[in-house]
């Protein structure tokens, strides 16, 4: 069996040992099912931008902060000049993709340079991009009072507020209420659309072009693919949905996190893709939703269980472990299989 | 001219020169910057010394000696616990963190043999599982499965250790001895030639015939094999070193501070480390023990001056904090899209 379902199973089985715990101590189940569904729809399209690079065999793209930062300047450009609603949501989406397609083309040139050990490098692209992009949230000349800094008015605050602005425009949209159950259709709509067009961009010819590069490099070259170039557009798409994906979350949660909140946002992204049974050689769309389905019902779960259970801290120390711990098992079965 | 500089490695030059103008704008006066970087020096210098042995046996920095100061850390708290102190607590605290640093350090290893070629993501990925196993027993495990014979350091609850905990027992202990002083500035002998005599010793590990045996793993890989080298056990050994030194290393600097903080104390020692080592001149497929020991004194001087310059210049302190993590993470960032040519090279030849 391979190592990527057989994880899929183990974690399939932890989910629901959770949701029969959650039932025997009376927890509120359908509430707890609508917040995992807006967990994944709010989380499912970051997890979704690891695909380009894992079908080019590029690996898991743990410099997603890289993408995430072309997000958050989009989001800030669309509050700075202060469009609300669904248009500043759109504008800000619409600002992301150029700022992404930059970012990832020079952060493809780089794994392009670095055949073999992209996932090491990219993960310190991604935490030395971090303290970079600091100097620009303190420099940066935005001018919407609302995202600086009260006393003095220069730099940005870490933090910064939507509710003015494109706060939960996509979680309200067509929000159906089903008795205590929330379905956020919205959301989950444009999810999923995020989905298919993935899933259809895979089927051109472009798309089986970096899919053939990922399955045999050699003989991707010897069809007269330029490996290079297939390469550099999957890290390019990579951002530019990543980038999408933080505005996604961002409207979600409420607000805009700058400076270091992204450092550690890979890791979750990485642990729910590969907790869909993903493996390093073959990732589809349905590993995507299944995975992040996962995760997010453990993250939802595991906090209410442990105020119950023990100690409340545990929740947040449990997540993390199983995030590393799932890396860290595809990791050791990726090697055993090669 | 030309071949001069291509047998210098850029990277110390360039941390000369940045410490340099650093140095210059932050106006600190020099005795207390080398007093400080004599401190650093003393405190982080074996821990950088762990990476050395990882790098030359091919498997690149290992990021794991995260747990090596884990189990520092395991054996501090249980000091701490049964009310131990002075000389012969610290050999207690040594036996069970090396003890356990043996076994960890083999597990380690032999997850490294079946990633060939990802070493470096799977040992930052086994520092944070083991970060969060060790914090998931010191903030549940102890009061409910392990019992505590010391009160004091427990949270009110019952369950769950303090963030802080005070080492007073084990302060002042190696530093006082053997304290010179010129002027203002104060040399703790023993303890620089304590980091003197780790880095003597990784030099001579590296001499005696296991320290060949792991060179030429380094160097040629599987290959080795023909020799009737196994180069499994030597890459599984060359970690458990690693680990067990990165523990020793990091005793002395809990003892340095002489207060543990017992969930975040060890985090980011490995990318500072790593850092460390890269400034004095090392690459991902080649160290020594002189770069690690150049490698410190550049990278904390650079570190203590930069964020008064950054005060200075720019008029704002946090601009200087993040040019440090800049550097710490950048370092590491350009040494391995520089230096990934030379290993690639070596990964192909043995295919």
């Amino acid at each position: 069996m391979n190592s990527g379902r057989f994880s899929c199973g183990v974690v399939g089985l932890f989910v629901v040992s959770m949701v029969l715990a959650a039932w025997h101590l009376d927890l509120p189940l359908p509430a707890l099912a609508g917040d995992t569904l807006i967990r994944l729809a709010m989380n499912g399209v970051l997890v979704l931008s690891l695909v380009p690079m894992l079908q080019a065999g590029i690996g898991i793209n743990f410099g997603l902060p890289v993408a995430i930062v072309a997000g958050l300047l989009g989001m800030c450009l669309a509050v700075n000049w202060k469009l609300t609603g669904m248009a500043g949501f759109g504008a800000a989406m619409a600002m992301t993709v150029p700022i992404a397609v930059c970012f990832g083309y020079g952060y493809g040139r780089i794994l392009n340079r670095v055949r073999g050990r992209e996932e090491i490098t990219a993960t310190f692209i991604g935490f030395s991009f971090i303290p970079l992009m600091n100097f620009f949230w303190v420099v940066a000349p935005f001018t919407n009072p609302a995202m600086l800094w009260p006393i003095g008015g220069q730099g940005m605050r870490p933090t910064i507020g939507l509710k003015s602005t494109f706060d939960k425009v996509l979680n309200q949209l067509w929000a159906v209420k089903l008795g205590p159950l929330v379905l956020p259709l919205g959301l989950l709509l444009f999810f999923l659309i995020c989905c298919l067009a993935i899933h259809l961009f895979f089927q051109t010819g472009t798309g089986r072009a970096i899919r053939a590069v990922g399955e045999n490099e050699e003989f991707a070259g010897l069809a007269g693919i330029d490996v290079h170039r297939m390469r550099l557009l999957a890290v390019i798409l990579s951002t530019v949905i990543g980038g999408i994906g933080i505005c996604v979350y961002a409207q979600s949660y409420g607000f805009i996190e700058l400076y270091d909140a992204p450092m550690m946002m890979a890791l979750p992204a990485a642990s729910a893709i590969l907790m869909g049974g993903c493996t390093t050689s073959r990732t589809t769309i349905s590993q995507v939703v299944v995975g992040t389905f996962f995760y997010h019902a453990i993250y939802i779960l595991s906090g209410p269980l442990a105020n119950q259970l023990l100690v409340p801290e545990v929740a947040e120390i449990f997540r993390l472990m199983v995030t590393s711990g799932v890396i860290l098992y595809a990791l050791l079965g990726a090697g055993r299989t090669r | 001219m030309k071949k001069l500089a291509a047998h210098v490695n850029p990277v110390p030059v360039l941390f000369v020169l940045l410490s340099l103008v650093a140095l210059h704008y932050s106006e600190m006066r020099p005795v207390f910057v080398v007093s400080e970087v004599i401190t650093r020096f003393i405190r982080d210098g074996v821990m950088v010394l762990a990476l050395v042995i990882p790098v030359n046996a091919g498997m690149g920095l290992n990021f794991a000696i995260v747990v090596g100061a884990i189990c520092a850390q395991v054996g501090l708290v249980l000091a701490v616990d049964y009310g131990l102190g002075g000389a012969f607590g610290l050999l207690f605290i040594a036996v069970i963190g090396v003890t356990l640093s043996v076994v960890l350090g083999a597990l380690i290893g032999r997850c490294l043999n079946r990633v060939r070629g990802r070493e470096m993501i799977t040992t930052i990925i086994i520092g944070f599982l083991a970060t969060s196993i060790y914090q998931l027993i010191f903030m549940v495990g102890y009061g409910t499965v392990i019992k505590s014979k010391n009160t004091e350091m427990m949270l009110s609850r019952g369950i769950g250790i303090r963030n802080m905990i005070d080492l007073e027992r084990f302060r002042n202990l190696l530093e006082v001895i053997w304290m010179v002083q010129f002027g203002e500035l104060k040399i703790p002998l023993f303890m620089i030639l304590l980091v003197l005599m780790f880095a003597l010793a990784v030099s001579c590990l590296q001499r005696t015939l296991w320290g060949r045996r792991m060179t030429a793993a380094g160097l040629q890989g599987e290959r080795v094999e023909l020799l009737g080298i196994s180069e499994e056990a030597v890459r599984r050994q060359a970690i458990v070193w690693s680990t067990v030194i990165a523990c020793l290393g990091h005793i002395l600097y809990i003892e340095n501070i002489g207060m543990l903080n017992v969930y975040t104390a060890h985090l980011n020692s490995d990318v500072f480390s790593c850092a460390a080592l890269l400034a004095g001149g090392a690459t991902i497929a080649r160290a020594r023990v002189r770069h690690a020991l150049i490698g410190i004194l550049l990278f904390h001087t650079l570190f203590i001056v930069s964020p008064q310059a950054g005060q200075n210049v720019f008029g704002n302190p946090a601009l200087g904090e993040y040019f440090r993590s800049f550097v710490a993470y950048g370092t590491i960032a350009v040494a391995l899209i520089f230096n990934i040519r030379r290993g690639e090279e070596r990964m192909e030849d043995s295919e």
